[in-house]
């Protein structure tokens, strides 16, 4: 943190001095640059103070439970039923937005037509609502006498407090991953390819199926992945129209609120480790989903 | 669209058609496009404000100057006003770490700082009731000394950090990497101290993904819901945020007052849509005029070499 005044920058980097360790990456030329053990050791001891202390404070709680009273804690008939709701709605929801989200992004990057840039700026809408103004909203439009609940409920269609209402809250949470994911790719694919594969007499169809839909694949379940992820462990969009009614319409963050709420702290933590478990499988697979595309995009680059 | 024969035309066409699809479909998979989005997203942000007017204009100032609705507002604006500035200096450390230098454990730590984002809201909540918390690990310790940290303001803060725990280094970290240390060492060889290069330098050259990641990230930090429920206790009044209050509202059946607040945040939702895309057109004409201009700075010396 010297305080030395030293003249201004030029604004043009001089070529001459750069030619001992500028593009040419030598080992020492890394450590030219300072900062290195500050900015790595703040980030370090923020991570571990924010991060990961609390997240094992999870572990050694559970550790402080019997192997039975975990089991019985993570595998009640009403734990069970949540998970099931949770992991079932959630993959509904995301396969929606799969094609949801495919259609927008192709429609996005492909079309053009009035109104575009709007549409594609709403497209990050879930990301910036907060979840409760979310969950009300849905509910609100969704309960028998919201817009769209008036027209189902007479047929009886119920969506509003039903475990149907929570795969339409993780639809709406989980839209812009997929189209996120993959317009970038789209845009960057080669019409060359496309025309070759026209040229050679393949039909709209089987270019989309043979030549574009492999290129953007891993983009695709990258998208998939991260939908599916972030509705296990959604809440509050999903806790006002759900109803939550146990064993039938209870998610799984819910339930641990629940054995909160009757300070039942290890009951919760038990859950919520399971749920923790999952995350870091889901983390690990995006990881390797979006390594498979890094390697992809550079194979064809 | 204009001259050529129908046969140069027609042939045009076939050319055309071998990238494209027929107008049919296009607007076919524009409407259905558009269907999905309406349906989804146009609706229920028309659905908070038509629910917020049901009862007139008077009706809904009137749910806005309640004080419960005041202290709601302001302990928001308190704790992502903590927040941002805490994330924002961790998110440009981590980034300057990550991305200008190589290190053993690079990957595990970029994969760590995602971490946050993987961890349901509630799981966030919990493992600090767990720390801090009556039962937790420092909970007879801070009760000694009469410090409230789980449903109080503190508590609120620190789940909020956790959740918006990655945005700006997740924002920065791509796009350091892909600006390279060239820059910077030029700086620092020609005599500047880190704190020069840093200000003068690298932060010019990111300061539109680093408003971009604190739009996200304040966004986040106001309406997170999950995890500031478990640790808030919801005291109306005191520990009560926007969107706990909105829940307090409608759970007893004040749908207008809870619309209205809630549209508050609809349109901080909006105001960040805008900002973003603003910042996203800015760096595309960037980007643009950048690509139009005869390169500016001399070939480095690998470039001669090919020339």
């Amino acid at each position: 943190m010297g305080a030395s005044i030293s003249p201004a920058l030029p604004s043009k980097p001089a070529a001459p001095v750069l030619r001992g360790g500028g593009p040419g990456r030598s080992g020492k030329a890394k450590r030219v640059l300072p900062g290195f053990n500050l900015t790595l050791g703040y980030a370090l001891f923020y991570l571990c103070l924010i991060v990961l202390i609390p997240l094992s404070a999870l572990v050694f709680k559970t550790f402080t439970l019997s192997w039975d009273q975990f089991w019985t804690a993570v595998s009640s008939p009403r734990v069970l039923a949540s998970y099931r709701l949770t992991f079932g709605a959630s993959l509904l929801a995301a396969i929606v937005n799969l094609f949801g989200g495919l259609l927008v992004a192709w429609v996005l990057v492909r079309y053009h037509f009035p109104g575009k840039r709007i549409v594609d700026a709403l497209v990050d809408l879930p990301f910036a609502l907060p979840t409760a103004v979310a969950g009300i909203s849905l509910t609100a439009l969704l309960a028998g006498n919201g817009w769209i609940g008036q027209f189902l409920e007479p047929h009886g269609i119920k969506l509003a407090f039903t475990p149907a209402g929570v795969v339409i809250a993780l639809i709406f949470i989980g839209l812009p991953f997929v189209v996120r994911t993959v317009q970038p790719v789209l845009e960057d694919t080669e019409k060359e390819l496309e025309e070759a594969a026209t040229s050679l007499g393949a039909t709209r169809w089987q270019t989309f199926w043979r030549v574009i839909l492999p290129s953007i694949m891993p983009a695709l379940m990258t998208g998939f992945a991260m939908a599916f992820a972030r509705a296990i462990g959604e809440y509050g969009s999903v806790i006002f129209i759900a109803g939550n009614m146990p064993m039938v319409s209870e998610i799984t963050p819910l339930i641990i609120i629940g054995k909160l709420e009757q300070y039942d702290f290890a009951g919760a933590t038990a859950v919520a480790l399971v749920m923790l478990v999952i995350s870091f499988v889901m983390l690990l697979v995006i990881n390797a989903l979006q390594g498979w595309q890094r390697k992809r995009s550079g194979g064809t680059a | 669209m204009s001259g050529g024969g129908p046969a140069l035309r027609s042939n045009v066409r076939r050319a055309q058609a071998g990238t494209t699809e027929s107008p049919v479909v296009r607007w076919l998979l524009i409407g259905l496009a558009l269907a999905f989005m309406g349906l989804f997203l146009v609706l229920p942000l028309a659905a908070v404000a038509t629910e917020a007017l049901r009862k007139g204009l008077d009706a809904y100032l009137e749910a806005l100057r309640e004080p419960d609705a005041w202290s709601a507002i302001r302990l928001t604006l308190i704790v992502a006003a903590i927040t941002v500035p805490l994330n924002l200096v961790f998110g440009v450390a981590a980034a300057w770490a990550i991305a200008k230098f190589e290190f053993r454990g690079k990957a595990i730590l970029t994969t760590l700082v995602d971490l946050p984002f993987a961890v349901s809201p509630v799981v966030a909540g919990l493992i600090y009731v767990l720390v801090f918390g009556a039962q937790g690990w420092f909970g007879p310790w801070l009760a000694e000394h009469n410090i409230k940290i789980i449903f109080a303001v503190p508590g609120i803060v620190l789940a909020t950090v956790f959740v918006t725990f990655p945005f700006i280094a997740r924002e920065l970290i791509p796009l350091m990497q892909a600006q390279g240390t060239d820059e910077e060492q030029a700086a620092i060889v020609l005599g500047a101290t880190g704190w020069q290069t840093f200000w003068r330098v690298t932060l010019p050259n990111i300061k539109w993904g680093l408003l971009y990641g604190v739009i996200l990230c304040n966004a986040r930090a106001m309406g997170e819901f999950g995890a500031v429920s478990v640790v808030s206790g919801h005291i109306r009044g005191q520990t009560n945020t926007m969107p706990l209050h909105v829940e307090v509202l409608y759970n007893e059946y004040q749908s207008v007052a809870a619309f209205a607040v809630a549209s508050l945040l609809a349109i901080l939702a909006l105001v960040t849509l805008v900002i973003k895309s603003v910042i996203e057109w800015r760096h595309e004409r960037e980007m643009k005029a950048l690509a139009d201009l005869p390169p500016e700075r001399p070939p480095t010396p690998q470039d001669a070499a090919a020339a």
